[in-house]
């Protein structure tokens, strides 16, 4: 009997799967997503995948394309800097909620204000993954994490960061933003797609968020992660394009 | 094609910042990634002003942790990108330039000192010795080079380019605010025509074909799952830097050989030390002068025997003993005496350093 293996994409680096995250993650969902972007797009000998610090770096050689693990917050930068350097190739930074809207925060609504030839794609799993579950800036309100043991208080540590919202305020014309989720695969690799296209026509910042799972530290089983991910994360974090090059705001779709 | 900034051997007068952004372009410099802090800022200005004469970049980034990463990334896809700082900046950019010790990537950065800690102020000090030659959390796999004059900013910025890239390690010019602002003449040349050569910049990342298709993917990173992984890297590391390091260290010495008394200093300073033994030996005493330009790695063998011959070594800086330490620390063992004067975050005249060894004599 053969066992039918779903199709890996292309740009996958096979001799580095199977990939080191925790079953069911969704690092692994949002980077086939971001794999099977590359393939169609056919960019995989002008990409430059950069991961950052967090769960993100289990990735550093997840592909095969060229790719630089840095630190915790600063992937942005260094892939600002290869962009700079050389334009005409396409540099991705990936990294958690942590790394871009805590200690990186700084770093990507600079890059965004520039308006930065860059694809970003930030994986939300409303919690510090790699250090063991802390709050992250987008813990949900009354969600339980190490460091907010009886649930986050809003009134004590501010509401969850809006990224894209964030983003799509301060990026300039030609920007584009958008949020996808793990729920909705083919939806999030048409977002990263287009991040990707528009990075190509050098139109601007292009910034997905991708709501992704972390059943570790939610410490959920595969009926109650999928749950959170699918009924309370998006109560939050509304699905959809904020911002999309010379087209009116569209939302939800 | 883009006018070559300098044709023919010059007598120029300029400010140590605009010799660096001259020296930088002089050297092939491509892109400057920077965040304004005093005294170092008019490199930037002059930067700036020249580049797109050459076909050279620019980027001023949100601030010094960004300026070194961009940096990083820059000479990631194969240019020779430069940054500059000082102070508090030099202290934020020790992230970046770990992990450019981390990745092996040659990165050059101008460093001009001001005064400790922290903001303190934005004059001159040579209290940036620490930090610019281990600041890191790393053993300080760099090259420091401490210059003097004009014309070392000049020598030694293109110096920093060609070594960064010939090793693989991140290489400083350290300055301070006295250099980065005072005029002085000097003379600039093309290094070409002066038959210096320099290493090409090739690519970290951006190479030519598909990577798992028609070459292998370039991953880099600076974490490690296991202690033994990192342990071989580093071995690897450590074998490069001491092999560089005979052939990088570099150092100024005269009157040594019969000195009872050697003084000690580097940068700036050592304009003060170099005429005060002067004068001490015109009046027939037994002083020798000794400085080091390459603060990482030292001249080791050089200070060992200099510290077996003499009796006492007086060591001078504008700082509370951060050159002193990595003196001790290569002739530790040495039973000569150690005189300190130290005088952190202020300047160092001839005459003080001449009263100082004439009271020691
Ligand atoms: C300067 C610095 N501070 C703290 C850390 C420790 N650290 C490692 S991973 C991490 C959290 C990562 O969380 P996130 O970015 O949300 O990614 P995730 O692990 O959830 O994918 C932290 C705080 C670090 N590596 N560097
Ligand atoms: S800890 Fe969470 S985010 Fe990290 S690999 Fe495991 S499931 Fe994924």
């Amino acid at each position: 009997m053969s066992v039918v293996q779903p199709a890996m994409p292309k740009s996958w680096r096979p001799e580095s799967k199977p990939h080191k995250f925790c079953p069911g993650c969704g690092h692994g969902l949002v980077l086939k997503a971001l794999g099977e972007a590359i393939d169609e797009l056919g960019i995989q000998d002008r990409v430059v995948f950069g991961c950052d610090i967090g769960c993100s770096l289990l990735s550093w050689d997840f592909f095969n394309v060229d790719s630089v693990q840095t630190h915790h917050g600063r992937t942005t930068p260094v892939m600002t800097g290869i962009k700079r350097a050389n334009p005409d190739l396409i540099t991705i930074a990936y990294m958690g909620d942590g790394g871009g809207y805590a200690i990186g925060s700084q770093h990507l609504v600079n890059a965004a204000a520039r308006n930065e030839r860059i694809t970003v794609i930030l994986a939300l799993n409303c919690v510090y993954a790699m250090t063991g579950g802390q709050m992250a800036p987008t813990t949900l309100p009354g969600m339980k994490a190490e460091t907010a043991p009886y649930g986050r208080d809003v009134e004590l540590t501010g509401a969850p960061t809006q990224g894209p919202e964030m983003v799509a305020a301060i990026a300039g014309e030609g920007a584009y933003v958008a949020r996808g989720t793990t729920a909705n695969l083919r939806q999030l690799k048409g977002y990263i797609k287009k991040a990707l296209q528009n990075q190509m026509d050098g139109k601007g910042f292009s910034f997905v968020e991708a709501l992704s799972a972390c059943p570790t530290n939610w410490r959920t089983n595969a009926e109650k992660t999928w749950a959170f991910v699918e009924k309370e994360m998006p109560k939050y974090f509304k699905v959809g394009e904020k911002k999309v090059p010379g087209a009116e705001q569209k939302e939800g779709q | 094609m883009p006018e070559k900034l300098i044709t023919e051997e010059k007598r120029v007068f300029m400010t140590g910042n605009e010799v660096c952004a001259w020296a930088a372009i002089a050297a092939g410099a491509q892109i400057m990634y920077g965040y304004p802090i005093t005294p170092q800022n008019e490199i930037m200005h002059y930067w700036t002003r020249l580049a797109p004469k050459h076909g050279l970049k620019f980027l001023q980034t949100e601030d010094e942790l960004s300026a070194g990463f961009t940096t990083c990334g820059g000479v990631m896809a194969g240019l020779k990108a430069f940054t500059a700082t000082a102070g508090p900046g030099n202290v934020l950019m020790q992230e970046p330039f770990s992990m450019a010790e981390a990745m092996r990537l040659p990165i050059v950065s101008i460093i001009q000192q001001r005064g400790g800690p922290s903001t303190a102020t934005v004059i001159y000090s040579q209290q940036e010795v620490s930090l610019t030659t281990f600041g890191g959390n790393g053993e300080g796999l760099r090259i420091v080079y401490s210059t003097a004059t004009h014309q070392e900013l000049f020598d030694y910025t293109i110096k920093a380019f060609q070594v960064s890239w010939k090793y693989r390690f991140p290489t400083f010019v350290l300055g301070d605010g006295y250099q980065a602002k005072m005029r002085e003449s000097l003379t600039i040349y093309d290094p070409e025509q002066k038959g210096i050569k320099f290493e090409p910049a090739t690519k970290y990342v951006g190479q030519p074909g598909t990577p798992g298709v028609d070459r292998e993917p370039g991953h880099y990173r600076n974490t490690y799952n296991v202690e033994e992984e990192l342990y071989e890297v580093l071995q690897g590391y450590f074998a490069d830097y001491a092999k560089m390091a005979e052939e990088v260290a570099e150092y100024q010495a005269f009157d040594t050989e019969d000195a009872d008394v050697v003084v000690l200093s580097h940068g700036v300073v050592s304009r003060g030390a170099k005429e005060a033994v002067e004068m001490l030996r015109k009046e027939g005493k037994k002083v020798g002068y000794f400085r080091p330009i390459t603060l990482r790695p030292l001249p080791e063998k050089q200070l060992k025997e200099l510290a077996a011959k003499a009796k006492k070594l007086v060591i001078v800086e504008s700082a509370q003993g951060q050159f002193a330490k990595l003196i001790k620390d290569v002739i530790f063992g040495a039973t000569c005496e150690i005189v300190p004067f130290f005088k952190p975050g202020v300047g160092i005249t001839t005459d003080e350093i001449y009263a100082k060894v004439n009271e020691v004599l």
